[in-house]
């Protein structure tokens, strides 16, 4: 699936493929009456990106041993990963409308025992990255060629266990390990009000070096060709690579983006509307 | 009921156990929290290193990584004292190894009182309770050196999570060396038509000790040992109340929700008799000589003894 980084078309594609997610994302949230909207649309070119072009994954055989595996560590970001996991056909599109509803395989944060597609539990944050070292060691110990991709979120790395599996990571030179994280500057409340907000993480650049891991930077993360050819970089040799992909939480719906009220709120019918029409969808009646 | 005279201490039959199947089962690696002098996985590291993967002092990061080991179809042991296993690591317990059911199995060493005079923030006196508290998780506590190897063996060859609760010190030999019992399901290790002491883990080689002096005394008293406490075995549990009409339970533990908690409740629910729970009474605990400690909070056989005999008075009460 993977094309020349540069392919005009193949990034309109994708572009293209991250629009119609942010669509089916707010309306899944708004029918769901519940769910977060600004990390899931900060998220979402990340994941289009990774899911159709950068990984190596068979939607037809979910399980298969030697696929890449995805975690999401920021598991709160779950609806984001649903609607790229059913685009690319693990599932169909119209089980989206379950989501958060009893019975539904679509939780309010990922479960892998329910949905094909998800391959670690998450949702108590953290833990995805030692999930994440965990697997990366796996393959390593078993001489397989799988690589590991992880999502986390700068308020996420608040959290101590991502800087203990920070440190196990550099130790074991696991270069078949790749972080991401959705750098959105917002978390659920944050620090201060209004101007006075400061970014959930100081430093990530320097303090990911400290531990001795490999630093990229996207200036925008919400730019498929800049994350294609930044996610196509080769891996330095012995070492764990993190991306930090500047983002904008809530980003495709103006009224949503840059605004940490949005984290989690649920959109009226109007709202809806709105971001659906700014997103090039059709309005709900 | 014979008890050795010789003592062993369950971590080196650990020690010498995860070895064995480290060698033997290409899925399994030990993982250590850096203690692995003090719970004897250093075997491990020593004889077959490439098995032995250090995770460093940060046991909330040694439980995710267990996890994703799993994930990929390896079966990690994760090593630390139970202190640390079940509440250092604990939403990692349930939320990374519990709730997908991941083939993780958690090792808490050093459990209970005597942890060589480390005191109250060493201890493990909660850590049955914690487990049982986690839907999927299945939880062990063997007797001796001997049933440690048994345990290790069911674990090895059942996937999904599994905690097993190790004492410190060398401690006398329940079971023979040839012994294959069904570690599952709780053992007779006596018969007695008065009352059972039904126990778990350390204490059950106490508890043999103090029927075997009640017999002196002229009273039956049987003993129940009880490897597994969740799933309990609750035939054999009603089984007992049936027998003798009076339960008293026995365990280095608090008193709260581990073996007593776990038989009232089945108890209760099935056939009602009285109980007297012997345990650490919802205190702290402090450092100091095992002996001591034992007298101090309540796990010696005098204290049994008295339990023994507060369970016959209340039989008595309700005959």
């Amino acid at each position: 699936m993977t094309k020349a980084v540069t392919d005009v078309e193949h990034i309109e594609e994708l572009r293209e493929l991250a629009r119609t997610a942010r669509q089916h994302i707010v309306r899944t949230i708004h029918k769901a009456g519940a769910g977060h909207l600004g990390g899931p649309l900060s998220a979402v070119d990340i994941l289009t990106t990774l899911y159709f072009d950068v990984m190596n994954v068979h939607p037809d055989n979910p399980t298969w041993e030697d696929r890449d595996r995805f975690i999401l560590s920021k598991g709160h970001s779950a609806i984001a990963l649903y609607t790229v996991l059913a685009m690319r056909g693990f599932f169909p599109i119209s089980e989206l409308d379950t989501f958060d509803a009893m019975d539904s395989r679509l939780q309010g944060h990922p479960d892998m025992k329910l949905l094909p597609g998800i391959d670690m539990s998450t949702g108590s944050l953290g833990q995805g990255v030692s999930a994440a070292v965990g697997m990366a060691l796996g393959a390593k110990l078993q001489g397989r060629e799988f690589r590991v991709f992880c999502l986390i979120g700068d308020g996420e790395s608040q959290e101590g266990q991502v800087w203990e599996a920070a440190d196990v990571a550099a130790k074991y030179g696991l270069d078949n390990l790749i972080v991401i994280m959705d750098f959105n500057k917002l978390q659920q409340f944050g620090w201060g009000k209004g101007s006075l907000r400061a970014s959930p993480v100081a430093n990530p650049k320097e303090r990911w070096a400290a531990f001795g891991w490999n630093v990229g930077v996207v200036n925008d993360g919400n730019d498929i060709a800049e994350l294609l050819a930044a996610l196509h970089t080769p891996a330095a040799p012995g070492r764990p690579s993190i991306w930090i992909a500047h983002t904008v939480k809530g980003k495709g719906v103006r009224f949503m983006e840059n605004d940490y009220v949005w984290h989690a709120k649920v959109p009226s019918l109007q709202e809806l509307n709105d971001a659906l029409l700014e997103l090039g969808g059709t309005p709900c009646i | 009921m014979y008890l050795t005279e010789e003592r062993v201490a369950m971590r080196d039959a650990f020690g010498e156990s995860l070895l064995s199947l480290s060698q033997a089962d290409e899925r399994v690696y030990a993982l250590d929290g850096d203690l692995a002098n003090s719970t004897k996985v250093d075997r491990v590291a020593h004889e077959n290193p490439e098995k032995f993967l250090q995770m460093g002092i940060a046991e909330q990061n040694m439980v995710g990584v267990a996890a994703g080991l799993a994930a990929v179809g390896l079966q990690p042991w994760v090593t630390s004292f139970a202190a640390f296993t079940s509440r250092r690591a604990l939403d990692q317990v349930l939320v990374s190894v519990a709730q997908p059911r991941l083939d993780v199995k958690l090792v808490g060493a050093y459990s209970g009182l005597l942890n060589g005079k480390t005191g109250k923030s060493h201890q493990g006196l909660e850590d049955i309770a914690v487990m049982r508290a986690l839907p999927n998780m299945t939880i062990f506590a063997p007797a001796d050196a001997v049933e440690v190897s048994l345990v290790m063996k069911w674990a090895n060859e059942h996937s999904g999570p599994v905690y097993i609760r190790l004492a410190r010190d060398p401690s006398p030999i329940v079971f023979p060396s040839s012994a294959a019992h069904d570690v599952a399901k709780a053992v007779w290790l006596c018969e007695g038509t008065d009352v059972t002491l039904v126990t778990t883990g350390i204490q059950t080689p106490r508890a043999v000790a103090v029927a075997n002096l009640a017999r002196d005394q002229g009273l039956s008293v049987g003993v129940l040992h009880v490897p597994c406490i969740k799933p309990l075995d609750v035939p054999s549990i009603v089984s007992a109340a049936q027998k003798t009409g009076a339960i008293v339970t026995a365990e280095e533990h608090n008193i709260i929700g581990g073996l007593g908690s776990a038989v009232a409740e089945a108890l209760s629910e099935t056939w009602p008799v009285p109980i007297v729970r012997v345990g650490v009474k919802d205190k702290n605990s402090e450092s100091g000589p095992s002996d001591a400690l034992l007298k101090k909070y309540e796990l010696d056989e005098d204290a049994m003894m008295q339990a023994i005999h507060r369970a016959l008075r209340m039989k008595e009460r309700f005959q």
